[in-house]
């Protein structure tokens, strides 16, 4: 099947569905691939680099393809250039836009919709919504730093003191998360919020500190996204954000709620509260923003003074590395429809991943999919596996009748023994518990000298041959002389190997 | 040369040899302790040879033993200089890396030795103790012949002249029990059939020999090859009770103490062993005994794998603080310790910290990997246990597994029906990312699928470890 890119036609949208990297992949997988012509360009890939990779560089025909990969769902003219039985991969955001979807099942289109990934494990490496999250939580911190009139990280110069940037990041899902990291790095003292109270070890993780409000656990949601709160824990949050946004430099709001406007977090008045050059980057302003006064795509500068970004094309603000990781994520997602790994792709709709993200096929709306369980829900989390019971430990009472037994065993055994049987017997015995006692506490790391060196010993039974060697019998004699000949092997052989090996360690030693 | 003068030389010699081994438990003390047990030995055989052909003077006249005279100096001379060529040219020769096999080898020896010395003092007439006498010939005869057979197997799978899987004979159980029990029986007729009916005791004691010999080949070779480390001490340990039981057998005390010592202590390093891999120590003793065949539950579906290449890692490990490098016998087999100390050095260069985690149970003999990486000059400061290193895992950046696979699989810990359920592994996966170094995605020695290989945070880097490692050396 080929696989078709077209250049996006998104206004500012400077991202590709495809990179000379995925091409090589997709071409392993046995699809063949063109590319519209510049439609690299923005990303820094041009269509030499695709030829190189072993696309083919089209104009036009490009929509004639067997599957289209896209960033951005498509504009009612690029739906129209569908046809019937095609595969379209895009963001398509079935949940707002239902419209789109039955335009495109009407089509006959088949269409994955990227941004309709289950958010299990498993499908993580095909979850655009991820990928793209965690640089746009990146670009979200440097977009900031960049109309921030001080700096990130705390100085003492000659010229004075400068105090470090405090910054607040709403919502710690993997946009969240992201920005900490950044922000930290950068040298910022940072605190982060989320609604979810078991974030709070990433968050610390990342070098934030979390603020907690005193209010009854709010769980998980099924899904692994966040979910909308109560009554209470709404106002106790806003008095949070009441009291963090006069103290803050930089706030973050990345709170999404998936099929629903973005939670308004901050309002005007709190936004009036902050200090004049303060800078607010809300991520969620395509939703309808998570802060009063934010517009999408726009700079917006209070009366007060505060800087209110609502871009939402942070990701397309590092189209390079954005295009690589969209691209990868489809890669993943052809290599989970490919299982012949020959170029024919099968959607298996009985895996609740494809069933997912498969939101159309062939002239059927198939949105909204089955609810998916995510592992990491306490619901589902199956208790911890039972410990294999520990082995029984011999009671005190069943051991010494254990040990009086074989000593009565002894006894009888020892009364009809001779004298000098008994003599190398006690020998024997004291022996064994020496061994035992003397490699008790041996260093791992010598078990292998330890085993040479016994073996080197072990070849003592040479002592017994020599004594045999010479007999009258000529055969006794013989077998005494291999006995001799393979034990001295033994001997030799052992005690210079285990030398070899000290050896080694010696040099280690002396580099130390 | 007087009994006492030979005997006070023994206790001279067994006390080294103690020495020798409580030094070999540390770092500082090892290279004392196998001088220790150069000397001991020396003394011994010095004092020995001297005794076997100059005689010795008993208490008594009619005690005396006559000597071999230069007859015998001549065979005993000649017969030791070969071995000692054969066994330091090997012992120079080998590759560090061939170690378990060497040592396999030199075990068959010891248990060879072991056999022939008992045939021997099967002819020996004027006992004070026939009954006892040919016990401890049946005895010695015994240990020694399962220890050889034993040791030739345990060699020939280590150096994959044969398949390392275990052979199920139907039955396997009882066909050892069984023949422990005609053992048993064969003793007590040998011992009631009069001196002079020597047919038939050399016939009962053949029968005997083989029957051992069979037993030996039949216990080793019902083990699988992933638990060769135990193996290969336990051969170390019946190596040891062999050499006692020539001592018994020539009333010796020399080679009874020190043949305990080395059958004790042996029989302790297996068992760490085991508990090392949480194996029951009969079970592995008693050559696969209650091992159920087919309870790998194979179909569980774990999803994708996702592959990384050098350059990948290279940019991985370029940009990590802390690495982590658990080797296993994918290492050993690739020959890539060099490589990996190269890049080791390397990254600890650019001030990355690396470190070794070590598995107790890794490779195919106890400690097998700290010699390799010796060998290859990596600090034994920085070659940690697994005890040591579980705890750091969680905050390291990267670890890389090379050529490991059930000592990394987290189905000991998460799945209760695993046949290693139980068994303590290092917990790569709590680190940021994973990288493993594999040659396919087949299972390992335990035929265990490995959860890892389908972890969000692990890597798969496919191809032979030591090229890949270069790889990785060459995109550093």
């Amino acid at each position: 099947m080929r696989i078709g890119v077209p250049k996006e036609s998104k206004s500012g949208e400077r991202r590709v569905a495809a990179t000379p990297k995925t091409v090589e992949q997709m071409l392993k997988l046995g699809y063949d691939v063109s590319i519209e012509t510049g439609a690299g360009l923005e990303a820094s890939f041009d269509d030499a680099a695709f030829q190189a990779a072993g696309a083919t560089i089209v104009g036009d025909e490009i929509w004639q393809a067997d599957i289209i990969l896209k960033i951005n769902a498509p504009t009612p003219e690029e739906v129209a250039r569908l046809h019937q039985g095609q595969i379209l991969m895009s963001l398509l955001a079935p949940a707002l836009d239902p419209d789109l979807v039955q335009a495109l099942s009407a089509r006959g289109v088949t269409a994955l919709a990227m941004d309709a990934v289950p958010r299990i494990s498993r499908a993580q490496s095909l979850d655009v919504l991820s990928s793209m999250a965690n640089i746009a939580g990146y670009r979200a911190v440097i977009e900031s730093a960049n109309e921030f009139g001080s700096l990130f990280t705390g100085q003492v110069t000659a010229a004075g003191k400068v105090p470090p940037a405090k910054v607040l990041v709403v919502g710690a899902g993997v946009a969240g998360l992201a920005a900490i990291g950044t922000a930290s790095s950068l040298g910022a003292i940072v605190r982060s919020f989320d609604a979810r109270s078991e974030v709070a070890e990433q968050v610390e993780s990342m070098g934030a500190e979390f603020l907690r409000i005193d209010v009854e656990d709010t769980g998980p949601s099924a899904t692994g996204y966040a979910k909308e709160m109560g009554e209470d824990f709404n106002r106790k949050a806003a008095e949070l954000y009441a009291e963090q946004a006069k103290d803050v430099d930089i706030v973050i709001t990345t709170a999404l709620i998936p099929g629903k406007p973005a939670p308004r977090l901050l309002t005007e008045e709190m936004v009036a509260s902050m200090k004049p050059g303060s800078v607010i980057v809300d991520m969620a302003a395509a939703n309808g923003g998570n802060v009063a006064g934010s517009r999408p795509d726009e700079r917006v500068v209070t009366d007060n003074g505060v800087i209110i970004l609502g871009y939402t094309d942070l990701p397309g603000r590092l189209p390079t590395q954005a295009s690589q990781l969209f691209g990868t994520n489809l890669v993943n997602t052809l290599k989970l429809t490919t299982p012949g790994k020959d170029g024919q792709l099968v959607l298996d709709l009985d895996d609740p991943v494809v069933r997912g993200m498969t939101v159309a096929q062939s002239g059927e709306v198939l949105w909204p999919p089955p609810p998916v369980q995510v592992s990491a829900a306490p619901a589902a989390a199956a208790p911890p596996a039972e410990p294999p019971p520990p082995k029984k430990k011999m009671s005190d009472g069943t051991r010494l009748s254990l040990i009086g037994g074989v000593a009565a065993v002894f006894l009888l055994i020892s009364a009809f023994s001779p004298e000098p049987f008994l003599g190398h017997f006690m020998v024997f015995a004291l022996s064994v518990v020496i061994g035992f006692y003397v490699i008790g506490n041996v260093h791992h790391a010598l078990h292998t000298p330890l085993m040479s060196v016994t073996n080197a010993i072990s070849g003592i039974i040479l002592v017994g041959a020599l004594l045999q060697v010479g007999h009258e019998d000529f055969w006794v004699s013989v077998l005494a002389f291999i006995a001799i000949l393979v034990a001295s092997i033994n001997v030799f052989g052992g005690f210079t190997v285990t030398a070899r090996m000290l050896e080694m360690f010696k040099r280690e030693d002396a580099v130390r | 040369m007087t009994i006492t003068l030979v005997q006070g030389a023994y206790i001279v010699a067994a006390l080294l040899f103690i020495l020798a081994l409580a030094g070999l438990s540390k770092h500082e003390s090892a290279r004392m302790g196998n001088r220790y047990g150069i000397i001991g030995m020396t003394i011994a055989l010095v004092i020995t040879i001297i005794a076997a052909t100059a005689g010795v003077d008993a208490v008594g006249e009619a005690n005396d033993t006559s000597g071999s005279g230069l007859m015998g100096l001549g065979l005993i001379a000649a017969a030791m200089a070969v071995g000692a060529v054969i066994g330091i040219w090997r012992a120079r020769r080998v590759e560090m890396t061939g170690m378990p096999e060497l040592i396999a080898i030199l075990h068959s020896f010891v248990g060879l030795a072991a056999v022939l010395v008992g045939w021997n003092s099967s002819y020996e007439k004027n006992v004070p103790y026939p009954a006892i006498h040919d016990g401890e010939v049946f005895v010695g005869v015994f240990i020694g012949a399962v220890t050889f057979t034993g040791s030739i197997v345990a060699f020939l799978k280590l150096s994959a002249r044969i398949s390392s899987a275990p052979l199920m004979l139907p039955k396997h159980n009882a066909i050892n029990l069984g023949i422990i029990l005609i053992f048993f029986g064969m003793t007590a007729a040998y011992i009631a059939t009069p001196a002079d009916d020597t047919v038939v005791r050399q016939t009962l004691l053949g029968v005997m020999t083989a029957l051992a010999l069979f037993l030996g080949w039949h216990l080793v070779a019902s083990i699988g090859g992933g638990d060769m480390p135990v193996v290969v001490s336990m051969l170390n340990s019946y190596s040891g009770w062999a050499a006692a039981a020539a001592g018994f057998l020539l009333d010796n005390d020399l080679l009874i103490i020190t043949g305990a010592l080395v059958g004790s202590s042996g029989a302790y390093l297996s068992y760490i062993m085991c508990r090392a891999m949480n194996r029951s120590f009969i079970s592995v003793i008693a050559g696969g005994f209650g091992v159920e065949a087919g309870t790998v539950a194979g179909d569980t579906d774990y999803g994708e794998h996702r592959e990384i290449t050098a350059e990948g890692a290279a940019e991985l490990l370029s940009e990590a603080h802390s690495v982590v490098i658990t080797p296993g016998y994918g290492m050993a087999v690739a020959q890539a310790q060099y490589p990996v100390a190269e890049l080791t050095s390397q990254l600890r260069k650019k001030g990355v910290d690396v470190r070794f985690g070590i598995h107790p149970v890794a490779g195919r003999l106890p400690g097998h990997m700290n010699v390799l990486l010796a060998e290859a000059k990596v600090p034994y400061d920085i070659v940690l246990e697994m005890d040591e290193i579980n705890d750091d895992l969680p905050e390291t950046d990267v670890v890389l597994v090379i050529g490991a696979n059930d000592t990394v699989n987290p189905a000991a810990i998460d799945e209760p029906g695993s046949p290693i359920a139980g068994m303590p592994v290092l917990t790569v996966w709590e680190a940021r990312n994973v990288i493993v170094f594999k040659r396919s995605m087949a299972t390992g020695y335990a035929g265990v699928q490995n959860p890892l290989f389908f972890k969000d945070n692990t890597q798969m880097l496919f191809g032979d470890a030591k090229d890949r490692v270069e790889d990785i050396l060459k995109a550093l």
